[in-house]
């Protein structure tokens, strides 16, 4: 029971990133790519926390911490740029 | 598993070839980024979370930030 | 009783990163899906996060550290690519009725 509920969630997490790789890849202009790739990435974060409980290994949270804090720079960046500030 | 990971190195593979082919260089480096998340997720399910950390934080964060300032000094567009 | 409550808290999160996901994909506009993609999995990410630290009560703490990292960083982010987008000019889609920050430009020239 445990497994099959595990399994459902990651598959359904899986395909949230699907969806945003689809308007990553259909997007008209830069700015949609880059709210693409932040909404991939902050569900990524939930599935790598929710591969921590499926592989039962607490070492596994640190690359989620690493991920939440890290990947707001570049996306700082990305708009940084956009607003011709750098 | 299996199954997973060959998934996992299909989208990898699709994002790092429409970075080559993006006439917007911003484009190709938000493609880039794209590319280190799924490389970081193929990490943590080979079972190396070292690895897959230093990945996160070098890809996602200083590859970003070092292009952004090399295209700030160059241009955007290649045609 | 404590994982079926991390259960259904986990079930209901992967549920709104399901959705935001959705409208990321489904919304004409940048805006429209940068609130449909910040908004949804914001609630949806801090959802799950906490869910799984109540079903192993012994990663709670680590859990609740990540999840105030997303509940601090996702908003700032989505913010500057919102600001930075108006900036370099990207339109509203045709469908949307009211713009605040056009109406405001014109004031100020007519001031």
């Amino acid at each position: 029971m445990s497994e099959t509920f595990v399994l459902v969630l990651l598959s359904a997490a899986g395909l949230g990133v699907l969806l945003c790789l689809i308007r990553f890849f259909k997007g008209p202009t830069a700015p949609d790519r880059a709210v693409a790739v932040d909404t991939a990435c902050t569900v990524t974060t939930a599935l790598l926390v929710f591969m921590a409980y499926y592989f039962k290994r607490q070492i596994y949270l640190d690359v989620a911490l690493v991920y939440a804090v890290l990947m707001f720079i570049g996306v700082v960046a990305i708009a940084r740029f956009l607003e011709r500030g750098i | 598993m299996i199954v997973i990971v060959t998934l996992v190195v299909a989208l990898m593979l699709s994002a790092a070839v429409s970075a080559l082919f993006f006439k917007d260089l911003l484009s190709a480096v938000i493609a880039s980024c794209l590319v280190s998340l799924f490389a970081s997720i193929l990490f943590l399910f080979l079972q190396a979370p070292d690895v897959a950390m230093a990945e996160a934080s070098i890809g996602a964060a200083l590859i970003t930030a070092v292009f952004m300032i090399a295209l700030r000094r160059t241009k955007r567009y290649e045609e | 009783m404590l994982p079926l409550i991390g259960k259904i808290v986990t079930s209901s999160g992967v549920v709104f990163l399901l959705l935001g996901s959705l409208g990321v994909f489904r919304m004409p506009d940048v805006y429209n899906r940068l609130q449909a993609g910040t908004k949804c999995t914001t609630l949806g990410a801090f959802l799950t996060i906490v869910g799984v630290g109540i079903m192993e009560p012994a990663w709670f703490w680590k859990t609740l550290v990540i999840a105030v990292f997303i509940l601090i960083t996702n908003p700032i982010s989505s913010h500057a690519i919102g600001r930075a987008s108006k900036k370099s000019g990207v339109e509203l889609c045709d469908r949307s009725v009211v713009d605040k920050s056009r109406d405001f430009e014109e004031y100020e020239s007519n001031l």
